[in-house]
């Protein structure tokens, strides 16, 4: 597949990275506006799905990425299920999912317990997702379908 | 409020007909876009500022991938023939008389829009900021009353994605 | 009473073009549009007139707030729509390879 115009391409260079710095925003302040951790990664996998399109896909080596990006979302699902489990072991009513860390006030960025790394974890999982998901229908385009 | 509503409501239903009865595939995909950005703003207008930014980004993405499948493809239409019997004809008018009468009884006990009577989400407003310590109500309840729900959607998600390099054959290829 | 109306005809729509339509693409924007709809009607039963969206705020004291769980679960809900969608056109580009065609009365002879 090849890519755009050079006037796309450097447009693309400027914004994909204040793309991908909205989307963190959007992730980690998920306990205080709307937003959280589906919408962040969503943005996330929005940001390389540009980056993708804009400059072709002879410019990437798409299988080392996409066996990356794999990796990537195995371990963000291991690290969820990790952080459910410890609320098991350390908190103090036993169960799955317990919100052990304290809370603080309403209101502040580092508050609430447990979810802002809830919501780091699920967002990692979904732009990996969406980034996998992509690559493999490109691939199987670009290889297969000759 | 009801009457912007509606009228974005009709907008969607057009383009879900045309979506449906076009020609030429492009232009069915395209049409199709119409339901899913009228959507975003449905849910603008309903108070739920979370979904729509999920809505607009899954919107987009599944735009992108639908268009480079069927740009690779014949993008010709099949046409379906009608039966012209008699009985097909009564057949449809049993079916929208049962439809109306079922939605007349089961609506009939909802109350009518805008009147929500929160009998069981007053136990999870009133507490739900001072116990989850999170201003956004949304999220205190996806990730800390309800934890269990968004593993399952993680799983789901995780679920479909090997399904996909499971059916177009990437790994294992030898 | 009309909104839900609207809704419920939106959902018929879709159902007419999974049941009739013959182009494997058309079943699949059917399904999706069928997924939409179901969305939509649960915010709507959530909705109460005059309320803001559930979260607070230092300016925001005592207001009446929209109900928050049907919110919770649509949104886990729109990305599971997805995640099928993706799945279904994995498979029609398969289906096409094999066959040639996306018509749905072509691909049943079980060829080797």
């Amino acid at each position: 597949m090849k890519g755009m115009t050079v006037i796309v391409k450097k447009v693309t260079q400027i914004v994909c990275g204040i793309i991908f710095l909205y989307g963190i925003y959007i992730i980690i302040h998920g306990h205080l506006t709307p937003g959280g951790g589906f919408a962040g990664g969503a943005i996330i996998a929005g940001a390389f799905i540009l980056l993708i399109l804009a400059f072709g896909s002879e410019f990437l080596a798409l299988k080392k990425e996409e066996t990356r990006s794999s990796i990537m979302e195995s371990s963000a699902i291991l690290i969820f299920l990790i952080i459910a489990v410890l609320g098991m072991v350390i908190g103090v009513g036993g169960v799955f999912f317990v919100n052990f860390l304290p809370k603080g006030t309403i209101g502040e960025l580092i508050s609430a317990g447990v979810i802002p790394l809830y919501n780091i974890a699920v967002g990692m999982e979904v732009a990996a997702a969406l980034l996998t998901i992509f690559l493999a229908l490109l691939i199987y385009r670009d290889e297969v379908l000759k | 409020m009801e009457l912007l509503l509606i009228v974005l409501l009709v907008l969607m239903i057009g383009g879900a007909i045309f979506s449906l009865e076009a020609k030429d595939l492009l232009s069915a995909v395209i049409a199709y876009g119409i339901v899913g950005f009228g959507l975003v703003i449905c849910f603008l207008l309903l108070q739920a500022p979370d979904l729509a930014l999920v809505q607009i980004v899954i919107e987009a993405i599944t735009l992108i991938i639908m268009i480079a499948i069927i740009l690779n493809s014949t993008r010709e239409e099949i046409k379906t023939k009608w039966p012209k019997t008699i009985v097909f004809v009564i057949g449809v008018f049993i079916f929208i008389g049962l439809f109306l009468y079922f939605f007349n009884r089961t609506t009939g006990t909802l109350s009518a829009f805008g009147e929500h009577v929160m009998r069981m989400s007053k136990a999870y407003i009133l507490p739900g900021a001072g116990k989850t310590g999170s201003a956004n109500l949304v999220t205190g309840v996806i990730f800390d009353y309800r934890g269990y729900d968004t593993l399952g959607e993680a799983t789901i998600l995780f679920t479909a994605v090997i399904g996909v390099l499971t059916v177009l054959r990437l790994k294992g290829r030898k | 009473m009309i909104v839900y109306f609207l809704c419920i005809f939106l959902f018929l729509v879709g159902l007419y073009g999974v049941v009739t339509k013959r182009n494997l693409i058309k079943i699949v924007i059917g399904l999706a549009i069928m997924e939409y709809s179901v969305n939509l009607f649960l915010i709507l039963i959530g909705y109460v007139k005059g309320g803001t969206a559930p979260i607070l705020s230092n300016e925001v004291t005592k207001r009446v707030f929209v109900d928050p769980l049907p919110q919770a679960m649509v949104l886990t809900a729109i990305v599971i729509g997805l995640a099928t969608t993706t799945l279904l056109l994995a498979i029609a580009i398969r289906i096409y390879k094999k066959y040639g065609t996306f018509d749905i009365r072509e691909i049943k002879n079980l060829k080797g």
